[in-house]
């Protein structure tokens, strides 16, 4: 259903920097490009509010198309050494912990190359049973197999060996033995015809034969969890095998030692360590999952940093993708006078387009306005490419809806190989941690549906109308610059769900509020998740969905810590810092029905409220309208929450209701659940709409709700919602400070 | 676990009349089932363009597999649409097919 995709190697770029764009056709021969400013990318007709306006570019043209391939899959690849060269008898071991044994045949080490066939190859085969294939170099295969599949997520020792004096390929494998199924051991021996060295790369999880231009192509994917593995000069017995297995230290061990990773180290980067007398040291590919419980795992220790030797496992999936890899069809070098802003590359052929979206900053160190829109980059990876309409049973009735799918939808079902979000679940069945925005995504242009990065563009849309200048600024950019990059700017302003942030990023959002910082949230469930960036995956956000909160997923007991800093992940309220203590209020309710309204408080009336109310009405309703459930307050809403950290001085100047039976309080808030925690029932479902002054001058404006950016293109963009947001944004970007009660 | 009595027709009769709701409470449980029922085969919506054309399709079992698409069956009115996908579910919950 798609016929032309594409992606940018760079998402935020100043003028002067270029942004490569990588692009990728399906059946079409020619393709046109050109450039827009995107304005607003709500494309459906009733609203008549799509804007994208063409922006001269020199790249804007016609291009030859072709189809570049994405090759998912993770595994882990050392380069050809003469250690392996060396090779006559060998055994192989490692433990590991098969999470799909019946998909079909999956490399667990080799190094092997066909045609003629030559090498080793350490396997579970097509009935999930561990195997051993040796070719002889001359297209001779000789293959061993225990013949009894292995069980799904139980660890496993598993060894397999070649005697060269006798020519016979040994392979065994026997349960850990820590849980109460009834596993026994296998074994299997045969007779092989010879041995070969392949001289090619040794690899982990697969075969990863390189193509035409030396990428690595990942095949026969594993998944499942290798820890411990080890290569020794020799056939050991089982005592050996035994001995060397359980060994951190397998130096230590009276046998002939060529390699032995410890992927307990390295974790949070793509190195893989070898601690043998050989230094056959290597590198992950597509992101695998690190910090993993090994098959020694206590539960003494939670974190990977506290108990390395217990979290010595690597977990490889056959759908990891971190860099598609493409090719660059062509390159823009941003000019020097072209306005800070969202753009992208309209990428066009017969019967379909797509956008490739990216983010022009001012100059560097400079700014254009007076007021920073944020994006939320960081929640936009988060998203990216969501496939939970075809994999989450229960997504219709947690949404309320029913499926509609997206073209772009289709697409993805159809090839696995674009990867996942952090909101999907491997095909393995574990959750997704990593996100990596060097694909092509499909959910974050302008004319996809109305969330997350289509949904803000309503907000720019009303930026744009109401003659507002801003700067456009990106999570990445702040991650990277800190406080900084904020204090530039008399006010920043949010997108309607800055869900994701990295702590780099939250201390930076703090210290900006420290200082005289002024920030206008115009959204909901803001500042919920902990996640990280990592400078050994530019691009790739992780993220560990422990203990609680609204997820499609939950997290593996014992691995809530991220691999990229060693932070416990999860929920900033779980970490002791609530939103509500950053902008006054927190996430209590979602519900994707109707959205309800907002009614003014009496703190509404207090003089420090004025400009907020300033050409509103006493008992005015406030977003009694609008394209996400007809109102402004919904989707996910944000209440205030004193026991939280909301300040004592907070004026919640007005609070919505309205909401509906479907809309729910969250898990977060939920100590024993009862039969009415909904939106007709619950006092606690409601947005409060909320000020606070800070103690340097500034000042933050919430109103808690996802649903408050759509009500603003409402009539025009001359409604109550963008009268009150305009009236923040004209008192934030004043020079007189703020003085609290 | 509730099941749908295929009897109730008059429960069906009130969805196709009024999709949106605001809906009987027997109604909601008849609704909650159909979205409750396993993803293989799942009969679901195409959006074709925004706003205008809907597609009928299956969603299939396995990752990697095209979905079903019935290029024959294109609405212009969702209503009519979101109908056709509660008819089938009915049929597929119940046995029984919804005049």
């Amino acid at each position: 259903m798609k016929k032309i995709l594409g992606y940018a190697d760079n998402w935020s770029v100043t003028p002067g920097e270029r942004v490569g764009f990588k692009v990728s056709t399906y059946g079409a021969e020619r393709y046109r490009a050109d450039l827009v400013r995107v304005v607003c990318g709500d494309d459906h007709p009733d609203h008549d509010i799509l804007r994208l306006d063409p922006v001269e570019a020199p790249f804007a043209g016609e291009y030859p198309g072709r189809m570049q391939p994405i090759d998912a899959g993770s595994c882990a690849v050392v380069p050809s050494a003469d250690a392996f060269d060396a090779l006559d008898d060998f055994t192989l071991l490692a433990w590991v912990y098969p999470t799909t044994p019946a998909k079909g045949p999956q490399v667990l080490m080799a190094q092997w190359r066909d045609d003629p066939a030559a090498g080793f190859m350490l396997l579970l085969d097509e009935r999930g049973a561990l195997a051993l294939r040796l070719g002889d170099g001359e297209g001779g295969i000789a293959e061993v197999s225990t013949g009894e599949a292995l069980a799904e997520r139980r660890w496993y020792l598993v060894a397999g060996s070649y005697d060269a004096a006798t020519k016979t390929l040994s392979v065994s494998q026997q349960p850990l033995g820590d849980s109460l199924d009834p596993l026994s051991d296998a074994r299997a021996s045969a007779a092989a015809g010879g041995f070969a060295v392949a001289r090619t790369d040794f690899c982990f999880a697969a075969l990863a034969a390189a193509a035409a231009d030396g990428r690595p192509v990942p095949s026969c994917c594993f998944n499942g969890k290798i820890d411990r593995p080890r290569l020794v000069a020799g056939v050991l017995d089982d005592a050996g095998i035994a001995a060397v297995a359980a060994a951190a230290d397998s130096r230590q061990q009276p046998c002939a030692l060529v390699a032995a990773w410890d992927f307990a180290r390295d974790t949070g980067t793509d190195v893989i360590s070898d601690i043998g007398p050989n230094a056959l040291h290597g590198r992950t590919l597509n992101l695998p999952s690190r910090g993993c419980k090994g098959f020694n795992w206590s539960g003494t220790e939670q974190s990977w940093r506290h108990a390395p030797d217990e979290y010595g496992a690597i977990h490889f999936h056959d759908d990891d993708l971190y860099d598609a890899g493409w090719d660059t069809d062509f390159e823009y070098h941003v000019p020097a006078d072209l306005k800070s802003g969202v753009y992208a590359a309209r990428l066009r052929v017969d019967g379909d387009e797509s956008y490739v979206t990216f983010f022009v900053r001012p100059p560097p160190g400079k700014t254009t306005a007076k007021l920073a829109f944020l994006a939320s980059t960081v929640t936009y990876i988060a998203y990216s490419n969501y496939q939970w309409l075809f994999h989450e049973r229960y997504a219709e009735v947690t949404e309320t809806f029913w499926t509609t799918l997206q073209k772009s939808d289709v697409f993805l079902q159809e090839h696995p190989e674009f990867g996942l979000s952090t909101y999907d679940y491997h095909a393995d069945g574990s959750g997704v941690r990593y996100a990596s925005r060097l694909r092509p995504i499909l959910n974050m242009a302008p004319t996809t549906p109305c969330w997350s990065f289509n949904a803000d563009t309503h907000i720019l849309g009303w930026l744009e109308a109401r003659g507002i200048d801003y700067d456009v600024i990106t999570d990445e950019d702040l991650h990277c610059e800190g406080a900084g990059l904020l204090e530039r700017y008399r006010a920043v302003l949010t997108g309607t769900h800055p869900e994701y942030y990295t702590t780099p990023m939250m201390d930076a959002l703090r210290t900006y509020l420290a200082g005289a910082g002024r920030l206008a949230y115009l959204g909901g469930n803001g500042f919920i998740w902990r996640c990280a960036m990592s400078d050994s995956f530019p691009g790739a956000v992780e993220l560990r969905r422990a203990e609680d909160g609204i997820r499609y997923r939950d997290e593996e007991p014992g691995e809530y810590y991220l691999e990229f800093t060693g932070e416990y992940g999860g929920l900033w309220r779980r970490l002791g810092l609530p939103p509500q203590a950053v902008v006054g209020v927190g996430t209590v309710a979602v519900g994707f029905d109707e959205s309800g309204y907002y009614r003014r408080t009496a703190d509404s009336f207090d003089p420090r409220a004025a400009f907020i109310f300033d050409g509103i009405g006493k008992d005015e309703i406030i977003g009694d309208f609008g394209y996400l459930g007809d109102g402004a307050s919904g989707s996910e809403i944000d209440a205030v929450d004193p026991l939280l950290g909301t300040p004592a001085h907070a004026l919640v100047v007005a609070s919505s209701e309205g909401h509906s039976a479907n809309t729910l309080i969250v898990p977060d808030e939920i100590g024993f659940h009862h039969v009415a925690m909904d939106g007709v029932q619950s006092p606690r479902v409601r947005a409060d709409m909320t000020f606070f002054e800070t103690p340097g001058g500034g000042a933050v404006f919430s109103v808690g709700s996802i649903a408050w950016g759509a009500s603003l293109p409402h009539n025009g963009y001359d409604n109550n919602v963008a009268r009150i947001s305009s009236n923040v944004i004209a008192r934030f970007l004043e020079d007189e400070g703020f003085e609290g009660p | 676990m509730y099941e749908i009595d295929p009897s109730r027709t008059d429960l069906a009769y009130e969805f196709r009349d009024n999709p949106d709701g605001p809906h009987s409470p027997e109604l909601k449980l008849v609704i909650n089932r159909m979205r409750m029922m396993p993803m293989e085969q799942r009969p679901v919506l195409i959006c074709l363009e925004r706003g205008r054309r809907w597609m009928l399709a299956r969603v299939p079992a396995v990752r990697g597999e095209p979905v079903e698409c019935f290029e024959e069956r294109v609405f212009t009115d969702e209503a009519a649409a979101v109908w056709e996908v509660f008819r089938l579910r009915w049929q597929a919950l119940t046995g029984q097919e919804l005049a």
